[in-house]
């Protein structure tokens, strides 16, 4: 089997290209309460999101690395620039953005994308949004879509109310430096009744070495309203690695419906350590769609806290792991109220050497009546090399539930290739027509030019894989 | 076009299944293969689809002059070979249509969306199945008879040459036979030809031979016309 090079070599040629590093504002090296304290100052925050931080940075002093999952030995904390900025201020208009950041962003089809079929778009270029844009429909509605630094000032009665509550800086070592150092991120409120029809989309590019992404979304959906919320990520390849430790916290209010895309495909140098949860109450529907592609290491889980009754959570997740990449993903699902419904369905692809994992939870507490969960986790290797793993765990406290849980590892069979290949396909071709068929149930959850820019990765990543 | 194969010794897995097939089929021509069971027949179709599992010790297989030995199985079927396989795979979140788009495409690259609806339309009517049956997944829980018009409608719709037919009739009601064959020979014209491979003779009363071989333990024993069918369908092979 040919070594991955190829999946770096023609990640490079789309998305590894890199601007001059230019920025207007920047901390030393290394995490610090001085760090901290100029991140909050250089963002002129109020003293109550210091202290937030200041509080997080010591729990994320006190916590060990955790060991329960990836190898993380070759992150040191003392190497990373945790804030930069290229710009002074967020645009809302194209033209404003500088020049070589646009050109980015330009590259990445943003905003073209927004102009075909967004209702609003945001994209940040390391720590700090560049662009904000929400179509003004929306705006009268009182949807407001922005970066998370804008709401703390501009709506600090939200911030303040939400921010932390789903994932506080105590949940884990990322969740807490991600607290400590956060910067940008997507801030939308949705006001009850309001139904969002297209989606809202946001853009997270780290173009600089060394440097940590610390993006913190927010996200309340009022009773009975509606949002679809995408989010795209890449990073230029360079030797050394880079940090992304986002956090992403979702508010489903009664009867609302979200959902939140992401295709993540970052460079193999990323270390990719994403805490994403949602508190979902009585009757709402919280859809998390995970694509994982790239990394070095991605260690992400979306969950779901069913709080309130008749609610519900969807999870739909795929991995894929090349030559030196470790994906470790799956889902999380609290059963918290009866009547609630779950579904988690992880697909994961192995290659070059690559290994994938699914790590999942599901728990049914006590007095949580009637409650139906589904597990469906498939392992697809693409060679003897790869490697599959499966870490699923249950605690159900409930007679009442009903869990079915169901995994497979398959191997690519000979058969398959070669019965494609008298059709006509060569053996890459075959390849990838069998792992987007392996992947269909998640594709067809995506907007159209995501799951036309997912089949053409999918496409190169197989050129190469061929013996 | 033209098949010549010579002198051709194939072995699976270290064993020796095909000990020196001669056979020429010109173009426009229909031959067929009659033998019992493990007599070979399988095994020279898979080695004319090029399957990497079949090992050719010795011998040549030309396709109108050019020897398809270094030719890996989706070059050959470019050329315009396609094999109808008796067992074909099962993939797995891969709709027949899709697959149907994406190997005409490979052909035919211009091929619009539209013109390629029309042909699939008019493919589906001939050998009668339902839109329905598209958007399954390729061969996944298909019926004898489903996978034998999931094939069929590929052959169909590949622009072929040469077509070698697996066994086309096993497993097939008279009906769905006699559609199916009927469709086969349709193409018939003085470019294409095939190789049908059965164990019986009603399959050639629509796909009338040119020519009919026996292959006994991996070599052919016998060639006639048409007569030579029913004679083995009537007497059996020890008649040879």
């Amino acid at each position: 089997m040919t070594k991955l090079n190829v999946l770096n070599s023609k990640y490079d040629e789309k998305y590894g290209f890199s601007e001059p590093e230019r920025f207007v504002l920047k901390t030393e090296k290394g995490l610090s309460e001085e760090v901290v304290r100029k991140i909050s100052q250089i963002k002129k925050e109020p003293e109550w999101m210091l202290n937030i931080r200041l509080n997080a940075l010591k729990i994320f002093n006190s916590k060990p690395m955790p060991e329960w999952g990836g190898d993380l030995s070759g992150i040191d904390f003392d190497r990373y620039t945790y804030f930069a900025s290229s710009s002074e201020k967020t645009a809302d208009s194209w033209d404003d953005v500088p020049e070589d950041i646009k050109r980015t962003f330009d590259r990445l089809g943003i905003p073209e994308a927004e102009r075909k079929f967004l209702g609003g778009v945001g994209a940040q270029y390391e720590s700090q949004t560049v662009y904000h844009k929400l179509r003004e429909d929306l705006e009268r509605q009182g949807v407001v879509f922005t970066d998370t630094d804008s709401a703390v000032k501009n709506y600090p009665d939200i911030v303040k109310k939400y921010f932390s509550k789903v994932v506080p800086a105590g949940d884990n070592k990322f969740a807490a430096l991600n607290t400590a150092v956060w910067s940008g991120g997507s801030f939308i409120y949705i006001p009850d009744g309001v139904e969002v029809k297209i989606p809202l989309q946001a853009y997270f590019r780290i173009n600089a070495r060394n440097i940590g992404q610390f993006e913190r979304t927010l996200i309340i959906v009022g009773k009975g309203a509606k949002v679809h919320y995408i989010e795209g990520c890449t990073a230029p390849t360079y030797s050394t690695d880079s940090l992304h430790a986002a956090v992403v916290e979702v508010v489903a209010l009664e009867g609302a419906k979200v959902r939140y895309t992401t295709i993540q495909n970052w460079s193999s140098n990323v270390y990719n350590l994403v805490t994403k949860r949602a508190f979902a109450y009585k009757d709402s529907c919280v859809e998390w769609v995970d694509g994982n592609l790239g990394s070095k290491l991605t260690m992400k889980y979306p969950s779901v806290y069913l709080k309130g009754d008749g609610a519900r959570a969807d999870i739909l997740s795929i991995a894929y792991a090349g030559d030196s990449q470790h994906q470790d993903a799956g889902g999380k699902v609290f059963h918290l109220a009866s009547n609630t419904q779950s579904r988690i369905i992880s697909k994961s692809i192995s290659k070059g050497g690559g290994r994938s994992s699914y790590r999942g939870l599901v728990k049914v507490a006590q007095g949580a009546k009637d409650c139906t969960c589904t597990v469906q986790c498939d392992a697809l290797l693409l060679d003897d090399v790869s490697r599959s793993d499966t870490y699923p765990s249950m605690q159900v406290d409930e007679e009442s539930a009903t869990i079915a849980h169901e995994a497979s590892v398959g191997k690519v069979g000979d058969d398959q290739i070669f019965y494609l290949m008298q059709r006509g396909h060569s053996q890459s071709e075959a390849l990838a027509l069998i792992v987007l068929g392996f992947i269909s149930d998640f594709t067809k959850e995506l907007p159209m030019e995501y799951a036309v820019e997912l089949k053409k990765l999918i496409q190169l990543e197989m050129e190469g894989s061929v013996a | 076009m033209r098949l010549e194969i010579r002198d051709l010794h194939v072995s699976v897995c270290k064993k020796k299944v095909l000990r020196g097939v001669n056979l020429c089929v010109e173009p426009g021509e229909f031959h067929a293969i009659m033998g019992p069971n493990g007599s070979g027949k399988s095994t020279l179709a898979l080695t004319l689809a090029g399957h990497p599992d079949y090992v050719i010790e010795k011998g040549e297989i030309l396709v109108d002059g050019e020897s398809l030995l270094d030719m890996p199985p989706h070059k050959r079927a470019l050329l315009g070979l396609f094999v109808c396989f008796q067992n074909p795979a099962e993939i797995d979140g891969v709709p027949l249509s899709k697959l149907l788009y994406s190997s005409a495409k490979l052909r035919e690259p211009s091929l619009s969306i539209l013109e390629f609806k029309k042909r699939l339309d008019k493919v589906c009517k001939t050998i009668s199945v339902s839109p329905d049956f598209l958007e399954r997944d390729v061969n996944l829980g298909f019926s004898g008879g489903e996978k034998k018009r999931a094939e069929v409608i590929q052959l169909l719709l590949s622009n072929p040459k040469f077509a070698v037919l697996d066994e086309l009739d096993s497993g097939l009601d008279v009906d769905s036979l006699s559609v199916l064959s009927k469709a086969v020979n349709s193409l018939r014209g003085p470019e294409f030809s095939a190789l049908i491979i059965t164990h019986y003779d009603r399959i050639l009363d629509i796909l009338t031979p040119d020519k009919v071989h026996i292959m006994v333990d991996g070599k052919i024993v016998a060639s006639g016309d048409a007569n030579l069918a029913k004679e083995i369908e009537s007497k059996g092979y020890a008649s040879i």
